[in-house]
């Protein structure tokens, strides 16, 4: 009798442990996720927001779920696999939380698309976060500045500048204040590419502008957002 | 019937030089041919794709260097495509070597011109344009004051030698240094040796590490400190294997890196990446960063790099307030032996792509040669830590009065970047490159990669030993397809790679050759017909 009840456990232990391999490691919430240290393995479940570029079989991918933000460096996938990732798309992501330069993001991962709902954020509002210890909480969150003004970026008086005036091949970056303090920000050149309306719209501005706008909260020794939308303020 | 005889034995010296000379590389149609003179009456748009370091004064530099040019030849229009990384130059070249739109003249790296020789005349030989009377280094018939060849510095010009021929002209050199915050070197207990080795460096970053019980680091009274931080972990790996004796590849292109010297020097950089005395670029971030908001103190970047490094630096990529003042210092990077340090030259060269149109290809090869007067050379060096790569433009009284005035501001004169500058100057015989073949670009990356992977690896407390760097260089030798690249039996050789005519003397010598032969050949058949009619 004793064996039997012996050989059961051992069997309900295996059988666990077998449950759990298969299913791979834990999905953690984002909550966890920012708890983890650096250099470990995580895993979340997270929604495409938008693809900043494919290169060399590796892809930079903006995604969200509905309790944070996740930024996927450099994941390897082909060109084909790349294309069916959409703004939306339900994606498992495996990989090592890392840290370069602030920005929180998820390297040497591994992903598989979950099938079943989908997700877009909706831009959140942190305009009054700018310049405050909070602003971190929202990292590569899609969120909005509101009712910015445009300021000169450098001492030639220009409302923006080219990373690469020459081909218009690289970043913009321009400044805007808001009460009275000035924050620097992006339209990443392989997010929103020369044609596209928001790098055309900075293109546009002039100093003294007051302006909306939208992007990806990315880090780069500060807050550095990824502007994907600019608007005249509303 | 001496006369037959004579006339054949030349015809068949003549048959044999001519199937010789032939031998040499396959000549087709393409190969350039310099063209007796530039056609003025055309016009011609030369392609120019180039790379500059987020760095307005040097597209400045670029800019008026079109202009310059484009007004002693009114007839040629330079048409500038700029990039901000060379792996992008590299990957659209090949791309376009398929479709045959490659640019006309290329800002690019040694390593990668190798890769594109593997297309059909792709690249030109610059031997004979180098030599060229008239349109050559020097030659008489150029618009312009260009540097004869002896005026280049031989040892940048011989960098860009790929399978015996010239196929670039050097651009700018640098080569690595550590940017050292001195202070808290100082604050450690330690005094900033002029030459640094790799085991007093280890020793004082370990020491960086010691922390209060709040965990602020002692050095800093911060939450964050990276003693040391290395930029490229490519050259690191090439650096400590070159001073260290260890394989790194032959001549030919055999690998031979993954061995136990490299293995060791693995093990080291893991032991100190586990207590926190050692990063990389790609793990953190740029050095420059961490050294100027005191959160390192040895930062190895190129000396091309300069402008941003230390308290006073007139790049910054960090918030004024972010900043920590401090002395910066200037060393070569570590050595293994202090007596006799190496480091490498690196930076880019000038390649100019082989064209239907020989004028064209002309007309490209004269604005190459441009981008090594004097004027672009000084303006561009003087932009960062760079070394002009003629000695025409070093000895310059306008090049020496800028080496002189270092210090004077933090722009211009920052003494960082003279200090940086007057490192390679005074050692380029101590330089080193490392071998150049069909494949050179992937070692180099692989080299580096060895490091990441152990770093990483360190970090996220994998064990690190023996076991584990040989599932690295499998893996590795894999990712970059090391073992298939083509052991070359000599120097570079493909089947369809045009290596140009024969040099005179070669010719000279291979004709005296058939010649002996043939009156070899003449002489035996006469003996025995002698001895038949005897």
């Amino acid at each position: 009798m004793k064996k039997l009840i012996a050989i059961s456990l051992m069997l309900t232990v295996l059988a666990g442990a077998c449950a759990v391999m298969a299913e791979g490691a834990a999905v953690m919430s984002h909550a966890d996720y920012v708890a983890a240290e650096l250099d470990t393995e995580v895993t979340v479940e997270t929604y495409v927001q938008a693809k900043q570029s494919w290169w060399d079989n590796k892809a930079t991918i903006y995604t969200q779920a509905a309790d944070g933000a996740y930024f996927i460096y450099e994941m390897p996938i082909s060109q084909e696999d790349y294309d069916k990732l959409v703004p939306g798309t339900k994606i498992k992501v495996t990989g090592y939380k890392a840290e370069w330069s602030g920005e929180v993001e998820i390297t040497d991962a591994k992903y598989e698309v979950v099938e079943g709902d989908t997700f877009v954020a909706e831009a959140a509002d942190v305009t009054a976060l700018l310049g405050t210890d909070e602003l971190v909480a929202h990292q590569n969150e899609l969120v909005s500045f509101k009712g910015m003004t445009i300021e000169a970026y450098d001492e030639t008086g220009a409302a923006f500048a080219y990373k690469n005036a020459n081909d218009k091949t690289d970043d913009l970056y321009f400044k805007a204040s808001k009460d009275g303090k000035t924050y620097d920000f992006c339209v990443e050149f392989y997010l929103c590419g020369k044609d596209t309306d928001v790098y055309k719209a900075v293109e546009a501005l002039k100093v003294g502008d007051v302006v909306d706008m939208e992007g990806f909260l990315y880090w780069y020794n500060g807050a550095n957002p990824h502007i994907t939308s600019v608007k005249a303020a509303q | 019937m001496k006369n037959r005889k004579k006339l054949l034995a030349l015809l068949l010296l003549l048959s044999l030089c001519v199937t010789l000379t032939g031998c040499h590389g396959s000549q087709n149609s393409s190969a350039f041919v310099i063209p007796q003179q530039l056609d003025d009456s055309r016009s011609f748009e030369v392609t120019f794709w180039a790379k500059n370091d987020t760095n307005k004064v040097q597209t400045a530099v670029y800019e008026k260097a079109i202009s310059d040019f484009e007004a002693l030849y009114p007839n040629i229009r330079v048409k500038m495509r700029l990039y901000s990384d060379y792996g992008r130059i590299y990957n659209d070249v090949i791309t376009n070597i398929a479709t045959k739109t490659t640019p006309d003249v290329c800002i690019t790296y040694p390593d990668h011109i190798a890769t594109y020789l593997t297309g059909s005349n792709v690249i030109v030989p610059l031997d004979e344009l180098f030599d060229d009377a008239r349109y050559g280094l020097g030659g008489s018939e150029l618009r312009f004051d260009s540097p004869k060849r002896a005026e280049v510095v031989p040892q940048f010009l011989n960098e860009c030698v790929i399978g015996g021929h010239y196929y670039a002209l050097p651009y700018m050199r640098s080569t690595e240094a550590c940017y050292i915050n001195k202070t808290y070197v100082e604050k450690l207990g330690y005094t900033v040796p002029d030459v640094l080795t790799w085991d007093w460096i280890w020793e004082v970053s370990d020491a960086a590490t010691a922390k209060d019980e709040e965990g602020n680091y002692l050095v800093n009274g911060q939450k964050v400190m990276i003693p040391f931080i290395y930029k490229s972990t490519d050259n690191m790996m090439i650096h400590l294997l070159r001073q260290s004796g260890g394989g790194y590849s032959t001549d030919q292109g055999e690998i031979l890196i993954f061995n136990d010297v490299t293995k060791q020097h693995l093990l080291t950089v893991s032991e100190h990446v586990k207590n926190g005395a050692f990063s990389t670029f790609k793990i953190s971030s740029y050095p420059g960063n961490f050294l100027n908001a005191g959160q390192c103190i040895f930062a190895i970047d190129s000396t091309a790099g300069a402008t941003w490094m230390g308290t006073d630096a007139p790049l910054m990529d960090i918030a004024a307030d972010k900043v920590v003042p401090f002395e910066t210092v200037v060393r070569m990077i570590p050595q293994i032996d202090p007596e006799q340090p190496r480091m490498i030259s690196q930076g880019p060269s000038i390649c100019v792509f082989n064209k239907t149109d020989p004028q064209q290809v002309l007309a490209s090869w004269l604005f190459a040669q441009f981008l090594i007067t004097n004027e672009v050379q000084i303006g561009y060096a003087e932009t960062e830590g760079y070394v002009p790569v003629t000695l025409k433009a070093q000895r310059t009284p306008e090049y020496q009065d800028y080496l002189s005035r270092s210090g004077e501001d933090n722009d211009t004169h920052y003494y960082v970047k003279i200090d940086a500058t007057k490192l390679l100057i005074d050692h380029t015989a101590d330089t080193f490159v490392t071998p150049v073949f069909n494949g050179s670009a992937s070692l180099r990356d692989a080299a580096g990669q060895l490091i990441e992977e152990v770093a990483k690896a360190t970090r996220r407390k994998k064990t690190v030993d023996d076991a584990f760097i040989d599932s690295v260089y499998n893996q590795v030798n894999s990712l970059y397809r090391l073992d298939q690249i083509a052991v070359s039996s000599g120097a570079e050789e493909t089947d369809t790679e045009d290596m140009g005519p024969l040099p005179g003397t070669a010719v000279t010598l291979l004709c005296a050759l058939a010649a002996a032969w043939v009156l070899m050949g003449v002489y035996a058949l006469r003996q025995r017909l002698k001895k038949r009619k005897t």
